[in-house]
């Protein structure tokens, strides 16, 4: 509750409350006075507004939900600019001169890297990306590089696989270069900078389905409407990690590059940008990871490629042919990972002594490319270009008798424990029912003014006043009820998530050994599409709420572990020991020392865990999560822009709501990194 | 400076290159063919499946028949309806060859704009319905009428209807009246939307595995009925009339729905210069049965599409011969 006060905002200038008065005030650094003056303060100061304006509403729109008077309704509006785009797309000229060149630009951008794929052949590829691979990042991960591509072929999935490698490349690269620009205006002007945040935050809460049906309508099912909406939600971190790394560059390099007479380009291109290359990486390697987690959603709107092959495979109910097209895209994001990642580390150390000359500098790329021109030319003359069809293993059908063995035995009449669909349906009886029937039930004033509180209490007033008119906004739209539900089903699978998250997590600060076991495991569900255990979820949970629940939770629970592994393994050695020499057990350390001491890590699961069960709200809407999920999906398949760009701002707006409540104002400015 | 120069060169030829690649000046919204298609020189078509089986089986055959037959390569994508009658009217995917009725859709880019043609009908025809397990209709055979469905409430409830009885229904792009169904046939019944057909299936499969009771949004022809054998719930006789009304407010539904023979459309540049392959996907005409049995090697018997449709094309050369242009 009180962190804010407990530690000091990190930088003035990036904090957003920073223009208000509350963040120039002096803080105390004393807990206890803490607790006792700002955070009474802001109480009190609470309830005399509450006292004053709940009366006030009560008596005008006597309702516990969101008073009609109070709402606007856009569908008018936006049914209109839905028809306009639909009537003149062939024919304005703003499609024509300008939205037209961009989609087909990405047309042939993406055409032209799907024809290089495929006349490289699968052996050119292989060996190509391997030999890359070896180059940046050394021999292990070469290895994994050759094994993954091998992978994809042997599972049959070679031609969509370089589908979606050709839609990545031009993704990523426009990713790249737009999040590159904008972090380069951002981390040069400070003005820029200001504006910039608000933006990347909506871009990156914004449910993608939300902005899907936009995007679809003006460029077009497909490929450009794919790529575009991957964009949105990719180049954000590069955006962020770019200004970061300029602003973060030492002031004395800076002024020593001055001192020499360097001009502002030379400064920017000899010194800040170089300063920053282990940010602009970071700010790729996240980049390529958010492009691929959306190639599935996008085949919702033809992107193509695996995600196609994930989404036909789940309109058959296959879990095993889902499985074979979604681990490619796991195994693209692995290695896409580890050898950007080992070529980051490798940046700042000189280049290992010895070894041939010629295995350095560009001799050693222009080996790389005879190499793959050789082995190019071999596989042409072996025959077939794309993987060899005899060459396949089916994992469909074992997969699959997996899949029904689990569900029947674990569907009902587990003894003791009680099956799946008790559990489903014990969690919705009492945990979902009564939440959702306490929220929806709450008047919307004392909704408002919790929030107000749970945010004033944490941040400042401007936090407060943002999460409060996040709330309002759902208000007006129109979509109070449906908001309600979910938010429901967002706390209670954040509960759950936590719950677990926690538990596991302090196991695995405990035990090297589970942590290494357990890091694959989390990798995959990580990467995974979501899609691919959505089938399962319901053979499990049936339909409705719990399943959505359990979809969220398997996607949410990794980074809570993570983050609370590292929190506790973080916590100073010296505070530790000191604790062991008084005596404490094992349990008390863990109470008394490590817990407390790593309370800011366990904040940041808390919001993280919030913030990645919402990005599960919409795919929860597949299984029957009903709400705003529910009308996401209704606007995509029918066109209808008022139903899911409405409930998508709903979706934002909780986002927006959840995250100021959970995330001290002093730490936001880490998110993303 | 010369290098500087080299490089406003080069950025000035990248753009010009572009746009002269783009068609220079105006882009056509109209013809915008899949980045995908026509590599290396193939003949290639482009396919909408949309997600229900039935449509896989449709383009799983026409694809088979194209690629073995006619030597065209075949692309496809999975489109909702909607999104594909946009996708048609752009050039992005060439033909539909299952189409349920989009009225506002026909109008638009059929009759206006001219930029899709009807392809002929399918030779199926779809009937959407409420249905109830044969196991249970066999036993308690008055709830086959909607006027007893409310003594069945409590025997339908589950946890996510809220103490109502539960009416199952599908994914958020199928056509359905049943909110108004069933606040004006007065029943006391909650909607639980399973927000895609294959969460639909796999809760229909779990119930029939207990035998448990169900009522359910559902359509044919579709092949989970030879799995799970069901019966239709008659709901008040289909009118015009009631239709008509339907149109303008749809709210006001109170009938059964309608029984609609499923259409193909095709984009209106395919269908003029698409030569062989538009021809026989004008022809291609095929009947219920013939459907649910490719889709049921699909859906039920784990066979990849493309397996299943090449089975049933060498088991029945007689029906597909006359497709041929």
């Amino acid at each position: 509750m009180s962190a804010t006060a407990t530690r000091p905002a990190t930088d003035p200038a990036t904090d957003p409350a920073a223009t208000g008065t509350a963040a120039a005030e002096p803080r105390p650094s004393l807990l206890s006075s803490a607790v006792r003056s700002p955070a009474a303060r802001k109480l009190a100061a609470l309830v005399v507004i509450a006292a004053v304006l709940i009366p006030l509403a009560h008596a005008k729109w006597a309702s516990g939900s969101w008073p009609h008077a109070l709402t606007v309704d856009v569908s008018g509006p936006l049914g209109d600019a839905s028809d306009w785009i639909l009537d003149n797309r062939d024919s304005h000229w703003i499609f024509l001169y300008f939205f037209g060149h961009i989609s087909n630009v990405i047309i042939i951008g993406v055409r032209a890297v799907y024809v290089a794929l495929l006349a490289l052949g699968w052996a050119g590829v292989t060996a190509g990306l391997t030999l890359i691979a070896w180059r940046v990042a050394g021999v292990r991960i070469a290895v994994t590089t050759l094994v993954s591509f091998a992978i994809c072929g042997l599972l049959g999935m070679w031609v969509p696989t370089m589908q979606t490698l050709a839609l990545m490349v031009i993704a990523v690269t426009a990713s790249v270069v737009i999040g590159g620009l904008l972090g380069l205006a951002g981390g040069l002007s400070e003005w820029a900078f200001r504006v910039l945040r608000p933006v990347l935050d909506t871009m990156q809460v914004l449910p993608a389905f939300a902005y899907l049906l936009p995007v679809v309508m003006i460029f077009g099912n497909g490929v450009p409407g794919a790529v575009l909406a991957t964009v949105i939600y990719a180049a954000p971190p590069m955006a962020r990690l770019t200004a970061l790394g300029l602003r973060g560059a030492d002031a004395g390099v800076l002024e020593a590059v001055t001192s020499l007479g360097a001009t502002w380009r030379q400064r920017l291109l000899s010194a800040r940008l170089p300063l920053a290359r282990k940010e602009l990486l970071l700010g790729i390697n996240q980049t390529i990871m958010m492009a691929l987690s959306m190639a599935v959603i996008a085949s919702v709107i033809g992107g193509g490629g695996l995600g196609d092959r994930v989404y036909q495979a789940l309109s058959s109910v296959d879990v095993g042919k889902a499985l074979a097209a979604g681990l490619p895209i796991v195994l693209l994001a692995v290695v896409m990972d580890r050898t950007i990642g080992s070529a980051g580390e490798r940046l700042g150390t000189p280049p290992a002594e010895g070894g041939h000359r010629l295995l350095r500098g560009w001799p050693a790329w222009a080996g790389v490319a005879v190499v793959t021109a050789v082995i190019t030319v071999v596989g042409r003359l072996t025959g077939s270009q794309t993987w060899p069809t005899g060459w396949t293993v089916a994992i469909e059908e074992p997969v699959n008798q997996f899949k029904e063995w689990m569900v029947d035995h674990l569907y009902t009449g587990v003894p003791v424990v009680g099956g799946t669909a008790d559990w489903a349906a014990d969690y919705v009886k009492w945990i979902l029912d009564p939440l959702r029937e306490g929220l929806q039930g709450l008047p919307w004033y004392a909704v408002l003014l919790i929030v107000a509180a749970l945010a004033w209490l944490i941040g400042t007033w401007a936090t407060a006043l943002t999460a409060t008119a996040a709330m309002a906004a759902i208000g007006v739209l129109g979509v109070w009820e449906p908001s309600m539900d979910t938010l429901s089903q967002v706390l209670a699978a954040v509960f759950v998530t936590l719950v677990l998250g926690f538990a596991i997590g302090i196991w695995a600060a405990r035990s090297t050994r589970l942590e290494r076991m357990m890091r694959p495991v989390l990798d995959m569900f990580q990467t995974m599409p979501q899609f691919v255990y959505l089938i399962p979820v319901v053979a499990l949970f049936g339909v409705g709420r719990a399943p959505a629940a359990a979809a969220a939770i398997v996607y949410a629970l990794p980074a809570v572990i993570r983050i609370t592994t590292q929190g506790i393994r973080n916590v100073d050695p010296a505070a530790l020991e000191s604790a062991r020499s008084l005596g404490a057990t094992q349990g008390q350390q863990l109470r008394q020392v490590q817990l407390p001491l790593a309370r800011p890590a366990l904040l940041l699961a808390v919001n993280q865990g919030v913030v990645l069960v919402l990005a599960v709200v919409v795919i929860g809407g597949l299984v029957g999560s009903g709400a705003l999920g529910y009308d996401v999906l209704f606007g995509l398949a029918q066109g209808d822009l008022a139903t899911g760009l409405v409930a998508g701002t709903a979706i934002v707006c909780l986002g927006l709501m959840l995250d100021r409540v959970t995330q001290p104002t002093s730490r936001r400015d880490r998110k993303g990194a | 400076m010369a290098r500087t120069r080299i490089q406003l060169l080069t950025a000035a030829a990248g753009i010009a290159a572009v746009f002269t690649a783009t068609g220079c000046g105006a882009a056509d919204m109209t013809k915008q063919s899949s980045p995908y298609a026509n590599v290396g020189g193939a003949k290639s078509v482009t396919l909408s499946v949309q997600s229900w089986v039935g449509a896989q089986s449709n383009v799983a055959v026409a694809q088979y028949l194209l690629e073995h037959e006619l030597g065209y390569r075949v692309d496809t994508v999975q489109v909702d309806e909607i999104p594909a009658w946009d996708a048609l009217s752009q050039g992005r995917v060439d033909a539909i060859l299952e189409d349920w009725g989009h009225p506002e859709q026909e109008q638009r880019y059929v009759k206006d704009k001219k930029l899709i043609v009807p392809g002929g009908g399918l030779g199926v025809t779809g009937h959407i319905g409420w249905w109830v397990p044969k196991y249970f209709a066999d036993k308690h055979p008055d709830v086959l009428n909607w006027k007893n469905l409310n003594k069945y409430a409590k025997t339908f409830k589950t946890a996510e209807s809220g103490g109502k009885g539960q009416l199952l229904d599908g994914s958020p792009s199928y056509v359905t009246n049943d909110k108004a169904l069933v606040k004006n046939l007065k029943l006391n019944y909650q909607i639980v939307f399973s927000g895609s057909e294959a969460a639909q299936i796999t809760q229909i499969k779990q119930f029939a595995k207990g035998k448990k009771p169900f009522l359910t949004y559902w359509y044919e022809p579709q092949w989970l009925f030879n799995q799970v054998p069901m019966v239709e719930v008659k709901l008040p006789k289909y009118t015009d009339e009631c239709a008509n009304e339907g149109t303008k407010d749809p709210e006001s539904v109170d009938c059964a729905y309608p029984t609609t023979p499923l259409q193909k459309y095709l984009n209106a540049d395919f269908a003029k210069q698409g030569g062989k392959a538009s021809a026989f996907l004008k022809k291609f005409h095929w009947t219920k049965q013939s459907q649910n049995e490719v889709s049921e090697l699909i859906a039920s018997k784990g066979m990849s599409a493309q397996d299943a449709a090449k089975k049933w094309v060498e088991a029945h050369p007689d029906v597909w011969k006359k497709w041929m242009p």
